[in-house]
């Protein structure tokens, strides 16, 4: 076990990669000697040197196309757009190229493309640069789509990225990158995608978060405890496909469930979780669902006005507080 | 590398398939015999997919667009599964999954056509880079066409090949129209091979009604690429003798330019070269005509016997394991 940051897991999960498997390739922009615009390809370039790490140019439609023209052709590679806001300039490659190239061809092929990127606010970054766009593309058949918490979670979730045949869009969020957390030494160290975890265990109510919602997620568990409410606070981790298992696993037990998000509250993952529960555990509710989301606005640059509209500790624990108020 | 006789004719009975298939595909769309669009055909433009695929051995790459039965059938694509593919049947390359524009042959390493103008070029820059990582003695071949040469992804394409030095061939297929769009009045600079001088590659423009010419431009590009040296890009000058879409009411454009550049017919102008340096008969010419209209007669009767794809089985191969 290491205490590693999120940034330091992602370059080590990556690492691990290559030299397990020569297929593995990466690119993107500034992702070989600059060691990543967030740093969390730092070390891949001295490890394996410019055949096997690709420094771009600005061209995101080439990039993901680079990316699946290889994965269609024996390798395996890792491509990286450096913010999750401009997926937008290479839309068609990713929705109508990339996740829909095996089925459109009948199974010919399979497509072992793993889309690096990352999002979410919080930095004043502004509304082109803090989008949490994951629904977009949970939204669009043909892909899995992963959002990991925690140092642990982004290295064995990666390496099983790598490892899969499917494409995977692999979020990672811009205020994680620093947070330091144990992860294990060992080079086999692979989570399953699709699987969901709980994190703290509790008996009153269920909140399901991921990626930095889930630290404030738990951070509000921690003030309901004082005040005797109970979390049991559940890491989703893939968002696609969902783990509706453990969802309603939690649910059975608290009976009432909060989804966080740091996407916009409309058409978002909460929309989907609620209604899956509503098809799937109605019977289990004595509360509707309640969905703590960003508001439906671009993100805004000032500090103050980007805290109004994206979620925090303070705001999913009055949710929380909100589905006891009325018994 | 000039082609022996056997070739030439060969490449005759290749132009003579591709033009048997699409007319009859046409035919077959008029009697509503195939569900969706209507198919792109590509009537008119055989000797740019023949010249191209002729310079091309199995293991080189083959991209195309919304229009790419000729260049597929070209590469060696099965007509009875390709034919099958279209109707929509179980026995179609892609299970019927995909269509007429979605025909792939991974085999064959026909990588597919593509619904999305330009879609297939970032593509080819991955097969391309593919290969030069695996050092496979691979060309990547990708065709498009004159309005793709003005989308954002054929720029991006041919600069990273270009800088990436990667084994691509980038032919574009001019045939003077974007659906209705005139070409003219939306290509800055006039020349789609000029653009190959931005992208520091050689770019070359050719008679696509010549499919000697268009060959030993293709030889010379594919050459280069298996070399080592690089993309380049070649732009041949055609035209399609139906519209974007078979029932395309070509209002765009007159008949008297359609009748001028039906005189310059790919297949005749080299049917009367290969008669004339008699490299094949009236007749020999004449048997493979007739061998091309009863491999796709065969190919229609292997469609229509084919079985429908089972509804209950539509979620297989959104993922790997499914």
């Amino acid at each position: 076990m290491a205490q590693l940051t999120y940034r330091e897991a992602i370059a080590q999960a990556i690492i691990e990669e290559m030299a397990r498997d020569p297929r593995v390739i990466l690119l993107g922009e500034d992702v070989g000697k600059f060691g990543g615009a967030m740093a969390a390809t730092k070390g891949v370039y001295d490890a394996f040197g410019q055949e096997r790490v690709i420094d771009t140019p600005i061209s995101e439609a080439a990039i993901i196309g680079a990316g699946l023209g290889a994965a269609l052709t024996g390798m395996r590679p890792v491509v990286e757009i450096m913010f999750i806001d401009f997926t937008a300039c290479c839309m068609d490659q990713i929705a109508n190229q990339v996740a829909k190239a095996r089925y459109m061809l009948g199974g010919q092929v399979t497509v072992p493309l793993v889309i690096r990127t990352q999002g979410g606010a919080g930095k004043s970054y502004a509304a082109q640069h803090s989008q949490s766009l994951e629904s977009w593309f949970a939204h669009v058949p043909g892909l899995k789509v992963v959002a990991p918490a925690t140092p642990a979670a982004a290295k064995g979730l990666l390496k099983a990225a790598i490892r899969i045949d499917d494409p995977v869009l692999f979020i990672e969020h811009k205020l994680l990158y620093a947070e330091k957390g144990d992860v294990p030494d060992s080079s086999e160290y692979v989570l399953p995608i699709g699987q969901a975890e709980v994190v703290r265990t509790g008996k009153d109510v269920t909140v399901a978060a991921y990626s930095r919602q889930l630290v404030f997620a738990l951070e509000a568990a921690e003030l309901l405890a004082d005040k005797g409410c109970d979390c049991e606070v559940l890491d989703l981790r893939t968002l696609s496909p969902l783990d509706m298992a453990a969802v309603l696993e939690s649910l059975e037990k608290t009976g009432r469930l909060v989804v966080v998000e740091e996407g916009s509250r409309s058409f978002g993952v909460g929309a989907e979780v609620s209604a899956r529960v509503m098809e799937e555990g109605f019977d289990l509710l004595e509360a509707p669902v309640t969905r703590v989301a960003a508001l439906d606005t671009p993100i805004p640059f000032a500090p103050v006005l980007e805290g109004a509209v994206i979620p925090n500790r303070d705001t999913i624990a009055a949710a929380v507080e909100s589905m006891f108020v009325k018994g | 590398m000039k082609p022996d006789n056997h070739q030439l004719v060969e490449m005759l009975r290749q132009m003579l398939r591709i033009r048997r298939f699409e007319e009859n595909l046409y035919q077959l769309y008029l009697a509503r015999r195939i569900p969706g669009m209507s198919p792109h055909l590509s009537v008119g433009q055989e000797a740019v997919a023949v010249g191209v695929c002729q310079a091309l051995r199995q293991q080189d790459y083959l991209l195309t667009t919304h229009r790419g039965h000729g260049h597929v059938l070209a590469k060696g694509a099965d007509m009875n599964r390709m034919m099958a593919e279209i109707m929509g049947k179980e026995t179609g390359y892609c299970h019927g999954r995909g269509g007429s524009m979605h025909i792939a042959d991974v085999a064959l390493n026909i990588l597919g056509a593509n619904g999305i103008v330009g879609g297939g070029l970032p593509i080819a820059v991955g097969a391309g880079l593919s290969a030069k990582c695996r050092g496979a003695d691979a060309v990547t071949v990708c065709f498009f066409g004159d309005g793709a040469s003005n989308i954002g992804a054929f720029h991006e394409s041919l600069n990273m090949a270009s800088v990436l030095r990667l084994p691509v061939v980038w032919v574009c297929e001019n045939n003077k129209y974007a659906l209705s769009t005139r070409i003219e009045s939306v290509l800055s600079g006039a020349s789609v091979a000029a653009r190959a001088q931005s992208y520091a590659m050689p770019g070359h423009a050719v008679d696509g009604n010549d499919v000697l010419a268009v060959y030993e431009k293709a030889v010379e590009a594919v050459s280069r690429a298996r070399g080592g040296h690089g993309p380049s890009l070649i732009e041949a000058d055609t035209y399609r003798w139906y519209g974007h879409g078979a029932s395309d009411n070509r209002s765009y454009r007159t008949r008297e330019e359609e009748n001028e550049w039906k005189k310059k017919c790919p297949i005749e102008k080299f049917k009367t070269r290969v008669l004339s340096a008699e490299i094949a008969t009236e007749e020999e010419i004449g048997e493979l005509e007739a061998a091309a209209e009863e491999e796709v007669q065969a190919a229609i009767r292997f469609a229509d016997a084919s079985p429908l794809p089972d509804p209950e089985g539509v979620m297989k191969h959104v993922f790997s394991k499914s």
